[in-house]
């Protein structure tokens, strides 16, 4: 009888946590993605077409294109609307080189009352921070056995 | 035509890891340094550059496409100043961005308020 009624009531609160928990569809969730993403990507070419167009080549013109994505994700970061463009877009405002400005801005702004060295200066480094040093290290690895293969003279 | 093939090679990069996201619940932060290694071993294997001549903008404005450009950086380092490029090469070739991602942040953190999270 009670073990009955204890059934019961699980079977209740299982109810409930599947009731308040938001339900998302994958297939929705990747197609804003995709629009987003995509449409970041267009504006990047955009900026790297007229940077080009500008003469100056393919390098200086996707540096020029990192700098003002770089920007412009700032300055929405400031004005509150990269958030809103990362909840509607979820991995497609993230994977950019907008999200990566959006990390170091955000916390940046946010920590600005604990002062300039433990607030400011230490927490624009949190996402920054990790993404910067496996960058250097896997980069660096990769570099290390490019190095030792050339001058094996495995590849020239 | 370029801005078609960025559009639909960013985006797919970008649906892509939207199923890690929903299926991992990996943190962002986490993401990107997934996607940053990720892409610096693509570049370095030599499969990043040839999407990066197909989708332009599409594939080097995505993180990995950042990895990429960390692994040419030292690439060329060292072909020009062989070992010693091995510790100069990541930091130039990201200079730009990394930089402009630290001043403009610094910045707006001087004319920006904290906003309250809705």
């Amino acid at each position: 009888m009670n073990n009955q009624k204890q059934q019961e009531q699980q079977k209740k609160y299982a109810n409930y946590v599947k009731n308040i928990t938001p339900t998302h569809s994958l297939p929705l969730n990747m197609a804003k993605a995709f629009l987003t993403g995509g449409l970041i990507c267009v504006l990047g070419q955009i900026i790297t077409n007229f940077a080009k167009a500008q003469g100056l080549d393919q390098d200086m013109a996707g540096t020029w294109c990192s700098v003002t994505l770089v920007l412009i994700s700032v300055l929405l970061t400031g004005f509150n609307i990269y958030p809103k463009i990362g909840k509607f877009g979820g991995a497609g405002s993230l994977v950019p080189i907008t999200g990566f400005a959006n990390s170091v801005a955000a916390p940046a702004i946010e920590y600005k009352a604990e002062g300039q060295v433990f607030g400011i200066g230490c927490k624009i480094f949190t996402i920054a921070g990790p993404v910067i040093l496996y960058g250097i290290m896997s980069s660096w690895a990769a570099g290390v056995i490019y190095y030792l293969l050339k001058i094996m003279g495995v590849i020239s | 035509m370029d801005y078609f093939n960025a559009f639909w090679v960013g985006g797919l990069i970008c649906a892509l890891v939207q199923i890690l996201l929903d299926k991992t619940k990996l943190m962002p932060g986490r993401v990107m340094v997934l996607l940053v290694c990720t892409g610096s071993i693509l570049g370095a294997v030599g499969i990043y550059q040839p999407l990066i001549d197909f989708a332009g903008a599409g594939a080097s404005v995505p993180l990995l496409g950042f990895g990429n450009t960390l692994w040419k950086g030292l690439k060329e380092a060292i072909d020009t100043d062989g070992f010693i490029g091995l510790f100069t090469g990541g930091f130039t070739a990201c200079a730009a961005g990394v930089s402009a991602a630290l001043i403009f942040s610094y910045l707006a953190s001087w004319v920006f308020k904290p906003k309250m999270k809705e």
